[in-house]
């Protein structure tokens, strides 16, 4: 079972919720895997500090060119849909940044002069922490496609035992691959403007994926009432709140938790993880 | 020689773009006849990824030996560069002024990318 934690807007309580609520699983199930899927900006070992077990190297296939053999047809650069591979001159020219690893090029290619070669997008770390398994992964500098590094983190969800995933912010590809085999997806904003245009957003983002979803409320007493007025008219259930708390703010900024170090507030998200639990249960 | 402007349009008085790779058109006028035509960059456009390397191959297909445009990323430098396309920057707000400021060779050439990818 996984649940992902993602937001519309950045910096509304991802990485509060998603190691908040692991502790909580690791003391219910006695074991959990988080996944940091938040690859640009991977942030959970900070709040998990455990020890590092491994680390992977992750590549992707980009297409390389025998020009002994190539025939100057330009078929690989009609192909590519995303500039990867470009004809210039006859001479085909790639950009590895470009390429999103379809491999068309060396099917096109009839006198095979295409192969295909690895090319280093970043690595993943795994870490044990205890009663939890902390895996993340984290994108070289100057790579700018991170979908690919993301399916590679989620290749190692737990089968047997709950998963958590820390999703990248926004509605775009990343957060789609992080969310999209999610058994449920908790959606973070506060209580903003800004938070809600965003969460409204991640909402027809969850709809579209028809995942099961909620949303959870940070810095619940600052901003107003129009996030909460949003989830009432549509129906959306509210999972968990997180009051606008100084002492909350404190800890995050030395890398504490709020269950660890504020007691007070262990209740909300135990209570959360049961209703979810109960959600995906019974519908 | 042709030379290729960024153009918000598809004649010489028209808007001059200052977008390379998202420019709508290529307005290619050939300093040997006077003559003027244009290029739609629709592909460029609408590309959701490298739109400055297809509208450089572009005008390396054309045969384009200048460019005079805005802003280049750092893609469609090498491409440009590597081709023997001379770029020139401009500020203007016709096709026609640049044109103008092209001739009278009070243009910059460009010698490393205005931006980095994504118009960063």
């Amino acid at each position: 079972m996984t649940i992902a934690v993602a937001s519309g807007k950045g910096g509304t309580g991802k990485t509060t919720i998603a190691t908040n609520l692991a502790l909580v699983a690791a003391e219910r199930y006695g074991y959990v895997t988080l996944l940091d899927c938040d690859v640009e900006e991977p942030n959970s070992h900070i709040f998990i500090k455990g020890q590092k077990v491994k680390e992977e190297v992750v590549n992707v296939k980009v297409p390389e060119v025998d020009e002994s053999v190539c025939i100057e047809c330009g078929a690989c650069s009609d192909f590519c849909q995303y500039n990867a591979i470009v004809s210039l001159k006859g001479k085909p020219v790639v950009f590895k940044e470009m390429c999103h690893s379809c491999g068309g090029c060396s099917l096109v290619c009839q006198p095979k002069a295409i192969h295909e070669v690895d090319h280093r997008i970043g690595m993943i770390n795994f870490y044990s922490a205890g009663k939890i398994n902390l895996i993340y992964g984290l994108l070289d500098v100057g790579s700018p496609l991170s979908p690919p590094l993301i399916s590679t983190v989620k290749k190692y969800e737990s089968k047997n035992a709950l998963n958590i995933i820390d999703a990248p912010p926004g509605t775009s590809c990343p957060v789609i691959e992080a969310i999209k085999d999610a058994d449920f997806v908790i959606l973070a904003t506060e209580p903003t403007p800004f938070g809600l245009n965003d969460l409204i957003l991640a909402v027809e983002v969850s709809r579209k994926l028809n995942k099961k979803f909620a949303v959870a409320i940070n810095r619940v007493g600052s901003g107003d009432d129009r996030v909460h007025k949003y989830c009432k008219e549509e129906n959306i259930l509210i999972i968990l709140e997180i009051p606008d708390d100084r002492k909350i703010a404190e800890l995050y900024s030395n890398g504490k938790t709020i269950f660890e170090n504020l007691p007070e507030y262990r209740k909300s998200f135990e209570e959360a993880l049961t209703k979810i639990d109960g959600v995906i249960q019974n519908g | 020689m042709k030379v290729a402007f960024t153009s918000r349009g598809n004649s010489l008085d028209s808007e001059f773009d200052e977008r390379f790779g998202r420019a709508m058109y290529f307005i290619v006028y050939d300093t040997e006849t006077n003559q003027s035509e244009a290029l739609e960059n629709m592909a460029g456009v609408e590309s959701a990824h490298g739109a400055g390397i297809s509208a450089a191959k572009k005008l390396v297909d054309a045969k384009v030996e200048a460019l005079v445009t805005g802003n280049c990323g750092p893609n469609a430098f090498n491409v440009l560069s590597g081709n023997g396309i001379k770029i020139y920057i401009s500020d203007s707000k016709t096709v026609r002024e640049a044109l103008e400021e092209f001739k009278e060779g009070k243009l910059q050439t460009l010698s490393s990318p205005t931006k980095g990818g994504h118009w960063r």
